[in-house]
């Protein structure tokens, strides 16, 4: 919404400050968004003369003039047709910054003849399109010369912009900003101007009709409209005109001028048809599919049931609150007009203008609601402005339907202001500020009776009556309270879930990764490789392919990170993120993954060459040395999950495997990943990784801080070596829990330091050195004792796996 | 009878003190010092030689004569010992000279100093901190949600212009008319926190959030954090207070100058924008300093509308909400020019403003250093 300063001081009498009125304006919730004086970029502009205007000697269409702008005269080459002797114009000399054609000017030869300066049109400007040529200012003005343009021309008045939220309709016109500042104080509000109040000669000769099932009445309840006939239709006064420039509408015709400052001036949106043109009565009623409508400027709609029409016996006119028809606009030649002052719901009109994608302002109007009880005056103020600017003779007001009248009345207990906002307003303030607003108050009891006025269709009930004081007395001044706080320590806040989250993150960055977030939505094609693609989690809308399918894990994202990396020559890369992922639109169906990925040589000792060892490629045991360390860091014993090769397809099926507890509950997997995958993705280089779900994992007992007493036995610890000859496809898990089990209360621990196959082993053979930790309790262990466990694992592990003790 | 002992053999035994003492100086190396206390103090060494003769002594010359093979047994012993640690230090001190590392070469510099933590999960823990520590718990929602969470029970109805402005992504409609979104804001927690307990709340809801927009200042899928505050009594004082307290804590400044602008937004009623002002120093953003001013948050008193929604007396409880973009404060703190790369995971990007794995935010150690 844009207005200038001189034009709300039509509505406000102030003696404010341009930077007063913006502090207000943004207090009171119109928010200032720029402000701009034209005559700041143009105060380099003087009003001159042509002298003469004499034939360029070598261009047919250029004129060289010397120019008179009041201190001096000037050669100026023009090539606009209109430049001639006599002519008043705008004058910029060299050095002057031109803004419509983005230069700065300088001595120039043009054709070989010399030009000092530029005769300007008012494109160059920045007033207008206009470019025919340049600018033709009245005689009269000859008395100006060398006067600043923007003084002589009255310019020098500031343009406001300011935000509407969509609460504001009533801020869309001039007069709903100015009533807003008055009630803060900075003014008083002028009587407002009620339009032609004389007596009409004549009746409405063009019969409204509003034809709607009783069920849609709400579509278009009143329909006012005055028929003015003798008009002259030409250019609309100059000062209307500068207005309508100002804030950036391009000035047509005294009529088209006259609905556009109606609209912005009040609100209050108008349309004018030419009534020569009408065809029988002019009926306000919704489309019917198969109807066409010609917008102005000539674009051809498809109407349907769900839209608001205006209609005579030709046809549709008009998209009611919309937009108005090419045919029966007004144009240049209309001698008749008739008005249309409607209201129309806003739910229609914002659903007619998204279908035909038309944003007018009366669309933007109507959609936020339009004073429901200003048809009648609407047509007022069109009668006078066409009367005063074109002549003519009005008629009667004619209305179909009556103005809806909203008439809420509120109960406001003004005590619920300070309940609310901690701030003491006195009564006598509040009536001030809401009467001020145009609220009426019935205050005989503590509780007020407010009645809304007709344009403020967003206050319903007593929380936004506290709004309305609050605002204008000013959040600034509402007093900051301490919240009151816990007494003692403050207890923690988090649920297990985001500790281990946070837990998970801060272990897998202490492990080298890097954490990235990627994006929610990943490519639909790409979701299909890691499970995910279906219907129900592609967007309906996407804003991009790339963006459009919900995803099913962290990987398809990490992955395609890890290769942009590598594109750019980072293809060492370990990334991981902890984020959601989609099984379902239910809420159940979104989980929290933890993932990350290696690529290339990003071990955990680092990654690319080093001087103390050979560079290696990251493998699946680095994939499983992560997820390992996040269950252990999450209170998971890793080793008491069991390990299957029940990865999903998206990982190497022999080069991966699952971490799970029972057949049931998969806490998650881990590996290379699959190659053709990796071909997908366009992936360069060998890349590894883990996938876990928090959710899955079982909460840790409820327990005391306390640990137990620690158990550290005198006795020294005995290592022994075994060696066992295996089937090539035994686990080497098996044979570790085997020997493990051999004398649970003295093997302490298990762990495999070789493996390793060879011809000397026999074809489909394979060695697996183990080093088993015994732990004597109570007596030291004789070397019988030792070689008794020695037997019942050699014998454990033959049982389990067919191993044999290599010799 | 004991045999006597002339004080010539006293003489001798200062000739073998000497001559021992000369070996022992000429032992070059560990083993000829051994060889030397073998024929020395050894079972059929020299000394012990004497020392056997004693037995055919009168007491008298056995006392003095035993007393001075004593003392010469002692001083050999010393002379040996020492001589021994002397032949030790030198040949520990040649293996050491033979033993030098180039102590110029790299170390890696290990993964505790590779990996990092992203900017929006720092943010998130501070944010988390500051307000644990005014007795906000964390709330979380899913993603996915229905028009009813994200706008109905939020006062947003089909018709409101809100609803068309938030340019909503959708997932297909079901066959009874339904249709899931991605919701467009982290208010929908408020629904569902509200709706699964009373009074009183004090929440705080991070999370990830979805609109169809994309430029200089847009992702399509950005960070909100939510804040509520349900009980009998809290009012627009507090908010202004806990928005203060945070702005103050999560910035890192002593003060901090905030203004309040009335706004809109459908769930609250008063509505609030809030500026905080800033000084442009560079690249940098310093806050409570200059005279600029920047929007950095929504809230308001909760709509009496929602209240209902989720069967809440409006008469008996009131509250407030704000909301803030956990990218535009990340942006804001940590100096980064631009909003896109956040989520485009390049590793120069996370390595210059990701944080190291042991940089848990917490208020006692402050929350950025």
């Amino acid at each position: 919404m844009k207005f200038t300063l001189d034009w709300l001081k039509d509505h406000l009498e102030t003696d404010a400050t341009l930077q007063e009125i913006c502090d207000v304006l943004d207090r009171v919730g119109l928010e200032v968004e720029s402000v701009e004086n034209p005559a700041d970029k143009l105060a380099d502009f003087v009003i001159a003369k042509v002298e003469h205007a004499e034939q360029h000697p070598n261009a047919d269409k250029l004129r060289v003039c010397t120019v008179n702008d009041g201190k001096a005269t000037h050669q100026v080459v023009c090539g606009a047709p209109n430049a001639r002797t006599g002519l008043i114009g705008v004058f910029a000399g060299p050095g002057v910054y031109v803004p419509g054609i983005d230069m700065t000017l300088t001595k120039a030869k043009i054709r070989d003849v010399e030009s000092f300066g530029m005769l300007c049109s008012e494109r160059e400007l920045e007033l207008s399109d206009e470019h025919d040529g340049i600018i033709d200012l009245d005689e009269a003005l000859g008395a100006h010369i060398g006067e600043r343009f923007v003084d002589v021309m009255k310019m020098n008045d500031p343009v406001i912009e300011i935000a509407i939220t969509p609460n504001r309709p009533d801020a869309l016109g001039v007069r709903g900003v100015a009533r807003d500042l008055a009630a803060a104080g900075l003014g008083t509000l002028k009587p407002e101007n009620k339009g032609f109040t004389g007596k009409a000669t004549f009746d409405c000769p063009v019969e409204i009709k509003l034809e709607f099932d009783a069920a849609d009445t709400i579509a278009c309840p009143a329909f006012a409209g005055r028929y003015i006939r003798g008009v002259k239709n030409g250019p609309s006064a100059p000062w209307m005109q500068k207005r309508l420039t100002a804030i950036g509408l391009r000035p047509i015709n005294a009529l088209v001028d006259i609905t556009n400052y109606v609209s912005y001036d009040r609100g209050r949106p108008l349309h004018a048809y030419d009534a020569d043109k009408l065809k029988g009565p002019i009926r306000a009623r919704l489309g019917a599919s198969g109807e066409k409508f010609t917008a102005l400027g000539g674009t051809v709609y498809d109407v349907d049931e769900d839209m608001t029409v205006i209609a005579d016996d030709s046809g549709v006119l008009a998209l009611g609150g919309v937009m108005g028809g090419e045919v029966t606009g007004s144009t240049d030649t209309t001698t008749n007009v008739f008005f249309e002052s409607a209201w129309f719901d806003p739910v229609r009109t914002a659903n007619c203008g998204r279908k035909v994608n038309i944003n007018s302002d009366a669309r933007y109007r109507f959609e936020r609601g339009v004073d429901p009880q200003s048809e009648k005056w609407g047509t007022d103020l069109a009668a006078h402005y066409v009367l005063e600017m074109c002549g003519g003779e009005t008629s009667a007001m004619a209305i179909a339907g009556e103005e809806p009248d909203p008439q809420l009345v509120i109960d406001f207990d003004p005590a619920l202001i300070v309940k609310l906002t901690g701030l003491n307003v006195k009564a006598a303030e509040t009536k001030k500020i809401l009467a001020s607003l145009g609220f009426t108050i019935d205050g005989k009891s503590d509780v007020l009776k407010v009645t809304v006025p007709s344009w403020r269709p967003d206050v319903h009930g007593p929380a936004d009556l506290v709004e309305e004081v609050i605002r204008i007395v000013g959040i600034d001044t509402v007093p900051s309270v301490p919240m009151p706080r816990g007494i003692g320590v403050a207890k923690p806040v988090m649920t297990e879930r985001q500790k281990r989250i946070r837990h998970a993150k801060h272990l897998l960055a202490g492990r080298g990764l890097v954490e990235a977030v990627t994006y929610s939505f990943i490519q639909s094609d790409v979701a299909a490789l890691f499970g995910g693609g279906s219907g129900a989690l592609e967007l309906a809308n996407p804003i991009s392919s790339e963006m459009s399918s919900m995803r099913p894990s962290l990987l398809a994202g990490l992955l395609q990170a890890a290769q942009r990396n590598a594109d750019r020559g980072l293809g060492d890369v370990a990334l991981f993120e902890v984020g959601q992922v989609y099984a379902g639109d239910e809420p159940g169906d979104q989980t929290t993954s933890v993932a990350a990925i290696r690529m290339g040589t990003a071990t955990l000792t680092g990654a690319g060459r080093d001087w103390r060892g050979s560079e290696t490629s990251v493998d699946v045991f680095d994939a499983k040395a992560d997820a390992a360390a996040v269950l252990a860091g999450l209170g998971l014993d890793p080793t008491k999950a069991q390990i299957t090769r029940n990865a999903p397809g998206w990982f190497h099926p022999g080069r991966s495997g699952t971490f799970q507890l029972g057949p049931k509950n998969v806490l998650g997997h881990f590996g290379e990943v699959h190659p053709s995958v990796a071909a997908k993705l366009g992936l360069g280089r060998a890349a590894v990784a883990f996938e876990l779900t928090i959710e899955a994992l079982p909460s840790p007992k409820k327990k005391t801080p306390s640990r137990g007493a620690v158990e550290m036995a005198d006795l020294q610890q005995v290592k022994r070596d075994f060696a066992f000859v295996v089937d090539a496809n035994i686990a080497a898990g098996d044979l570790v829990r085997a020997a493990q089990g051999a004398e649970k209360k003295l093997i302490s621990g298990v762990s495999v330091f070789d493996v390793f196959e060879g011809a000397s082993l026999g074809e489909g053979k394979k060695s697996i050195a183990i080093e088993v930790t015994l732990q004597p309790r109570g007596q030291t262990m004789t070397d019988e004792d030792i070689e008794a466990v020695a037997s019942k694992i050699v014998a454990q592990v033959k049982k389990a796996t067919g191993g044999e003790i290599r010799g | 009878m004991g045999k006597t002992i002339d004080t010539a053999e006293y003489g001798d035994l200062e000739a073998l003190e000497t001559a021992l003492l000369g070996e022992l100086d000429a032992a070059g190396d560990l083993a000829a010092l051994e060889d030397f206390r073998v024929g020395a103090l050894g079972k059929k060494g020299r000394i012990s030689a004497l020392m056997k003769t004693l037995g055919q002594m009168e007491p008298d010359a056995r006392k003095s004569f035993g007393q001075s093979v004593n003392g010469l047994k002692q001083r050999v012993s010393d002379a040996l010992e020492a001589r021994k640690s002397d032949l030790g230090e030198a040949a520990l001190a040649a293996r050491l000279a033979t033993e030098t590392a180039d102590v110029t070469l790299p170390v890696r510099p290990g993964p505790e100093m590779m990996g990092r933590i992203h900017p929006i999960s720092q943010v998130w823990d501070e944010l988390t901190e500051i307000f644990a520590d005014m007795g906000f718990s964390v709330a979380e929602g899913p993603d996915i949600e229905t028009e009813e969470k994200n706008f109905d029970k939020l006062n947003i109805p089909a018709s409101h212009p809100a609803r068309q402005e938030m340019d909503t992504f959708y997932f297909p409609t079901k066959e009874d008319g339904s249709r899931k979104l991605l919701r467009t804001h982290t208010s929908p927690v408020q629904i569902r926190t509200m709706e699964a307990q009373q009074p009183p709340i004090r929440i705080i809801a991070p999370g990830r959030v979805y609109r169809s927009d994309y430029d200089q200042t847009h992702t399509p899928m950005f960070h909100q954090v939510e804040g509520l505050v349900i009980d009998d009594s809290t009012h627009m004082g507090h908010l202004k207070w806990c928005l203060e307290e945070f702005c103050k804590a999560f910035f890192e400044v002593d003060k901090v100058k905030m203004k309040f602008r009335a706004s809109h937004f459908p769930f609250t009623e008063p509505s609030m924008e809030v500026d905080i002002q800033y000084a442009e120093v560079g690249n940098e953003v310093r806050m409570g300093e200059g005279d600029k001013w920047m929007e950095i948050l929504g809230c308001g008193m909760v709509h009496p509308n929602v209240l209902r929604a989720v069967g809440y007396d409006p008469e008996k409880v009131q509250g407030w909400a704000f909301g803030v973009g956990i990218e535009r404060i990340t942006t804001l703190k940590y100096g980064m020019p631009d909003l896109r790369p956040m989520f485009a995971s390049d590793m120069r990007w996370l390595k210059h403003y990701g944080f190291l794995p042991f940089d848990v935010p917490s208020l006692a150690g402050g929350l950025s250093s």
